[in-house]
């Protein structure tokens, strides 16, 4: 099937197989209007019974969870940025510092601008090309008929080839467990006809669940609104079905550039080349096949 | 509010979507801040300036909306020539006692209008007599200050008891009117002021004034929100009036979209008001009587009686609740069991109490859902009084420190206590959470919820209700067959409640009973069904109406998606499922909509009645040109005009002639530990604060080299008040797991504290110690010559739970705002990096601070500047 690896495909359920299925289903996380309340984070705990993840005073802002792990599957990242009084002269990425802000030279009294401090709840993309889905071996990683991708942990043998398959880094081995763990995007309320645990806590409505289709459409409309606004800044990331994962199965308006919420700036599916790969995989056995029967072929000789 | 009420904020977004534009005026820049379209940094504990300097900025620019001004407020009243302003006499009104440091109002009341009435003269001489009886009769026994405290709170629902309208210029020129004495009052609160006092710059104080007025007025409106920041200073209720003078100034009262909201510490602390768990007043506002004031049912309702609005009826009201405790043993031949309600003989507040544990004469102790040892100022003062009563009984969720201090609490650790001497017996008893029982919340909008119960409590858990009714039941046996006069209150209560088969007694039952019921036996609909002959019962005669046609109408759930906007049948409001209080001024005063993008309640002249989106607040056929005939009492003294139908003059008052303990105005004074003096003013602190003087409690002097930053304590999102609602639990504890202290990168360089590192936080009454967070988030500020830094310390944790820390609220002072009694929880400090001392070697330590800043043990609350 066409796209079945890399580039924009229309019906994911469809190529995993799926004769008849529901639409593809997905979060939009518009971080302009997130709180950082966290909310996100403990209501997924609670309902997919996931373990604390550590008691540690990270020293980066207000977030100790500190990124999605195998313990963590909503991930509430939060960015101090002064604002700069006067535009730099030198290309600035906006990349946030990890430790403290450097020592005051002028005093915070004189003429600094303040502070942004951006927010931003992170979760699994549910890429529609899924490269953890396709380099797992035992098939404990699969694709629903929802479109999202799903890890099914009594299949699961810890082989780990998932964690760097990941573009964002998302999945994760649990240590005293040893076994993969993520977003289920929860697949068990999505069979019961229920909102994801995250989406139905959310007190903002930062975090929306619904049909991917429906949810570009309000993602493009709430992007127009804001530059409308005046917020230039805003951008929509995971949107593009012609990315390099196909576009994400959960994606985000942000407010800056994606690096400063730690996301990778242009994520392509590590399985991209998997097609080119066995060519040349076929080619090279081919090939030790020749040379073993030329062997062979010699030593009859 | 995203930081500690993040579910009432999805509405602040809503609103945000919707274009509102969003100010936060906060001294660290929180979640709130993140999202707001302007944060504002201040000083801590320096609203009044900021606030007066925006009530000066529409007073002197002609910003006010004048036809409301005019009409509703009282702005045209003439005060009494006598009343001197804090422009006067440097930071004091006149009336001020500097033994008693209280103040008589009589020199701030409304100037006689032309021909008062006997009935009005009868009561302006029983007001005067009072203050000279109640003075005279328990000299130095703080009768007067009882009084105060009995009064200015139990004004909530009913305004002071004005003796009558007064004298009014409506053209605002006569220099005794309330208009003119404002505008001289906040006449050197200017722009320059504030930057002086709060450290606001003035191009940004103005983006703030003109985003506000440009926001009010006939087309439009704005809504303040506050929380405890306002409400826990010295000068509290001062900063909750200046905004209240603002937004009615503003024309944003009673109208959609405005008002000032006052978010609640936890669910339903509204609700704990209506029907109190505070000492001086009883369900719906009712005063609670006094000792010596009041020996008959006649005593305790003649200073509202008959006074004109609805609180006239309060004998009603007052009878009915008699009836609701007493029943059939309430009859008019015995006052209606009034002799059996307690009384109170002066204050008896939170910390007043906490000082006579301490003193061994209060005994005992009901602690339920409050860990004072973490969530109260001054925990030191907590524990020690903890530590020398009888007995304690703990109702809670968890082993909170407030029940295990006795074994590892500070003190043990110091040596200041021993827990072999400690000879207070605990009692602990699991309660059930919100979830494991029924019963209803009252939130900040006064919307009663009701909440089905969805499990059983654990174990032996039980709920408050079933707790408190098994302990009537068993006090009720014991005493049995008594023939002591002084067990009738007990043993005459209606003590009888349907209860499920577990022997859970049934809160709707409790929800019916409050009500109340009328001779038929069914349930009221209407607080004006009630009567004063002992033919009706009601437990809370603002929440009558809540089971009216005998149906829980707070269970009420009627999404707002298939209703309009009000959406009143979700929930139920009180008075009357009334959603926005003193609606009559929606409209003009001719009764149409100031504008149709704000209509809301307007007279239908047609139908001669009241109509609109909401339950008018008004009596509902009164027309608005009806005046009222001379000597009218109760609702029919009700002018047409007069939107502020629970008080008196039916006017919101811009000045307050009576029910202040602190001034008719606000006025800015300095927290009672400052490192600022007071720009405005020679007084330094307000002058009527209340001082609680031990040894626990010593006051760091004002501008001490000692003691230079100022430090504040606030909520995390993550995490409950005192902590055992959240750090018991690790999906929350994960999320925040240790005490932090919060500066600014000057500060940081200035002490050499490091990011992630120890720094140690010291006052005169204790010592703690946090990790340090160096962020941007705090901003230096910078007030004249003098740069201020702020210490920012949220107060979650203590010994008890998953993770453990120092309790930050140990290092605030208890100085009590004199109409509230709530403590101040700006204080200075001293921060340096490292860990604090072990042991012992902590009292040394801190004793150490004190004697370098001369603090007078001998004198504690003695902060050097009165």
């Amino acid at each position: 099937m066409a796209n079945s690896l890399w580039g924009p495909l229309d019906d994911v359920q469809g190529d995993a197989g799926y004769d008849h299925h529901p639409p593809r289903m997905g979060f939009f996380t518009d971080t302009s209007v997130c709180i950082g309340c966290k909310a996100c984070e403990v209501a997924c705990k609670e309902w997919n019974e996931v373990p604390d993840d550590g008691y540690e005073l990270s020293g980066m802002s207000y977030d100790n969870t500190q990124a999605l792990g195998a313990s963590t599957w909503r991930h509430v990242a939060f960015v101090e940025k002064p604002v700069e009084p006067k535009p730099l002269t030198t290309t600035d990425l906006g990349l946030p510092g990890m430790g403290p802000p450097g020592a005051m030279e002028g005093g915070a009294t004189d003429g600094d601008a303040g502070v942004r401090w951006l927010m931003s709840s992170d979760v699994c993309k549910h890429c529609t090309h899924a490269a953890c889905l396709d380099v797992c071996p035992t098939g404990s990683l699969f694709r629903t008929e929802f479109g999202t991708v799903v890890v099914q942990p009594d299949i699961c043998n810890g082989c780990g080839y998932c964690v760097p398959a990941c573009p964002y880094g998302v999945i994760d081995l649990r240590k005293e467990d040893g076994r993969a763990f993520k977003c289920t995007l929860c697949y068990d309320r999505l069979k019961v006809d229920e909102s994801p645990a995250c989406a139905t806590a959310c007190p903002t409505e930062s975090i929306q669940f619904g049909e991917l289709s429906e949810l570009r459409e309000r993602a493009d409309h709430r992007l127009a609104e804001l530059h409308e606004r005046g917020v230039d800044v805003a951008r929509l990331y995971g949107r593009d079905p012609e990315d390099g994962v196909g576009g994400d199965g959960a994606f985000f308006l942000l407010l800056d550039e994606p690096e400063v919420y730690g996301l990778p700036p242009d994520p392509v599916v590590t399985t991209r080349d998997l097609g080119s790969i066995w060519k040349h995989v076929g080619a090279a056995a081919a090939t030790m096949v020749g040379v073993g029967v030329a062997s062979f072929l010699g030593r009859r000789r | 509010m995203a930081e500690a009420h993040p579910v009432g904020f999805q509405w602040v977004m809503e609103a945000k979507r919707r274009g509102a534009k969003i100010i936060h005026v906060d001294p660290r820049f929180t979640r709130t801040s993140a999202v707001a379209d302007l944060h504002v940094p201040i000083r801590a504990g320096s609203d009044i300036a900021f606030l007066g300097a925006l009530v000066n900025h529409v007073l002197s620019n002609d910003l006010d909306f004048r036809e409301y001004v005019v009409a509703y407020t009282n702005a045209a009243n003439v005060i009494d020539e006598d009343f001197r302003d804090t422009e006067d006499l440097d930071g004091l009104f006149s009336g001020f006692d500097p033994e008693a440091a209280q103040y008589d109002p009589v020199t701030w009341r409304y100037q006689p209008p032309e021909n008062p009435t006997e009935d009005q003269q009868r009561r302006e001489a029983d007001l005067e007599s009072d203050e000279v009886r109640t003075g005279g009769q328990y000299p130095g026994a703080g009768h007067k200050e009882s009084h105060q405290a009995a009064r200015s709170e139990s004004h909530g629902s009913g305004g002071a008891p004005v003796s009558w309208k007064g004298r009014r210029d409506e053209t605002l020129q006569d220099p005794h009117c309330v208009f003119q004495i404002l505008k001289r009052h906040f006449a050197r609160y200017t722009p320059e002021m504030v930057q002086e006092v709060c450290g606001i710059e003035p191009e940004q104080f103005r983006e703030v004034a003109d985003a506000l007025t440009a926001n009010s007025g006939r087309e439009r409106t704005t809504a303040f929100c506050y929380a405890v920041g306002w409400t826990h200073h010295s000068v509290g209720a001062q900063m909750i009036r200046t905004a209240s003078i603002l937004q009615t100034l503003l024309g944003n009262i009673g109208r959609p979209g405005g008002g000032i909201l006052a978010l609640r510490g936890h669910a339903s602390i509204q609700g704990s008001t209506d029907i109190p768990t505070l000492f001086n007043i009883l369900p719906g506002y009712l005063p609670m009587p006094h000792a010596a004031q009041h020996q008959s049912l006649d005593e305790w309702v003649s200073a509202d009686e008959g006074k004109a609005g609805f609180w006239g009826n309060v004998r009603s009201y007052s009878v009915s609740l008699l009836k609701s405790y007493w029943g059939e043993a309430a009859t008019a031949d015995n006052d209606f069991c009034f002799d059996y309600l307690p009384r109170i003989t002066g204050d008896h507040s939170t910390y007043n109490t906490v000082k006579r544990m301490i003193d061994g004469t209060t005994k005992g102790y009901f602690l339920v859902g409050e860990n004072p040892a973490v969530g109260s100022a001054n925990g030191k003062m907590q524990r020690l009084g903890m530590a020398n009563l009888d007995w304690l009984v703990v109702r809670d969720l968890q082993m909170i420190e407030s029940a295990t201090f006795w074994q590892d609490g500070p003190e043990i650790e110091t040596g200041e206590l021993v827990t072999e001497d400690i000879g207070t017996e605990i009692f602990f008893l699991p309660a059930a959470s919100h979830v494991e029982k029924a019963g209803s919340f009252t939130q900040t909008q006064r919307m009663l919820q009701w909440r089905d119960k969805a499990v059983d409590p654990p174990g032996d858990a039980r709920s408050e209700l079933d707790f408190y009714f098994e302990l009537g039941n068993r006090i009720r046996e014991k005493l049995a067959g008594s023939t002591d006069e002084m067990d009738r209150p007990i043993l005459d209560l209606a003590w009888d409640y349907p209860v499920d088969e577990k022997g859970e007694p049934d809160g709707q039952a409790v929800l019916r009973e409050i009500n109340g019921t009328g001779p038929d036996g069914r349930a009221l609909s209407a607080y004006t069904e009630l009567k004063a002959d002992g033919s009706t019962a009601c437990g809370c005669w603002i929440y009558c109406g809540v089971y009216a046609e005998e149906t829980n109408q707070a269970r009420r759930r009627k999404p707002h998606w298939e209703q309009d906007q009000v959406a009143a049948e979700w929930g139920w409001v009180w008075p009357a499922n009334r959603r926005i209080l003193y609606n009559r001024a929606s409209a003009a005063p001719d009764g149409t909509p100031w504008s149709e993008r704000k209509r809301y309640v307007w007279w239908d002249a047609e139908k001669g009645r009241w109509t609109g989106a909401d339950v008018p607040d008004f009596i509902v056929d009164r027309a608005p040109d009806h005046v009222p005939e001379e000597g009218a009492t109760g609702p029919d003294a009700i002018g047409g005009q007069d939107p502020f139908v629970m008080q008196t003059d039916g006017k919101a008052w811009l000045f307050a002639p009576l029910g202040l303990a602190d001034g008719p105005m606000p006025t800015h004074y300095e927290p009672p530990e400052s490192p600022v003096r007071n720009p405005l003013y020679g007084r330094q602190n307000n002058p009527s604060r209340r001082k609680l003087s031990d040894a626990s409690n010593p006051i760091n002097p004002s501008y001490s080299d000692v003691f230079p930053y100022v430090f504040t304590t606030y909520r995390l999102t993550e995490h409950h008040t005192a902590g055992a609602m959240s750090r018991t639990l690790p999906y929350l504890t994960e999320l925040q797991p240790e005490p932090f202290c919060e500066v600014s990168p000057r500060l940081a360089a200035e002490r050499g504290l490091e990011h992630l590192g120890w720094a140690t936080i010291v006052t005169a009454r204790t010592a703690i110690e946090a990790r340090v967070l160096v962020t941007d988030r705090l901003r230096s500020l910078r007030l004249g010559d003098q740069v201020v830094e702020q210490v920012g310390l949220p107060y979650h944790w203590g010994r008890n739970g998953i993770t453990q820390g120092d309790s930050p609220n140990d290092l605030v002072n208890v100085t009590m705002d004199p109409n509230v009694y709530i403590q101040d929880k700006v204080g200075t400090c001293d921060i340096r990096p490292g860990r604090r001392p072990r042991g012992p070697d902590l009292t040394a330590y801190v004793e150490d601070y004190r004697r370098r800043a001369d603090v007078d043990m001998d004198d504690p609350t003695n902060g050097r500047t009165d």
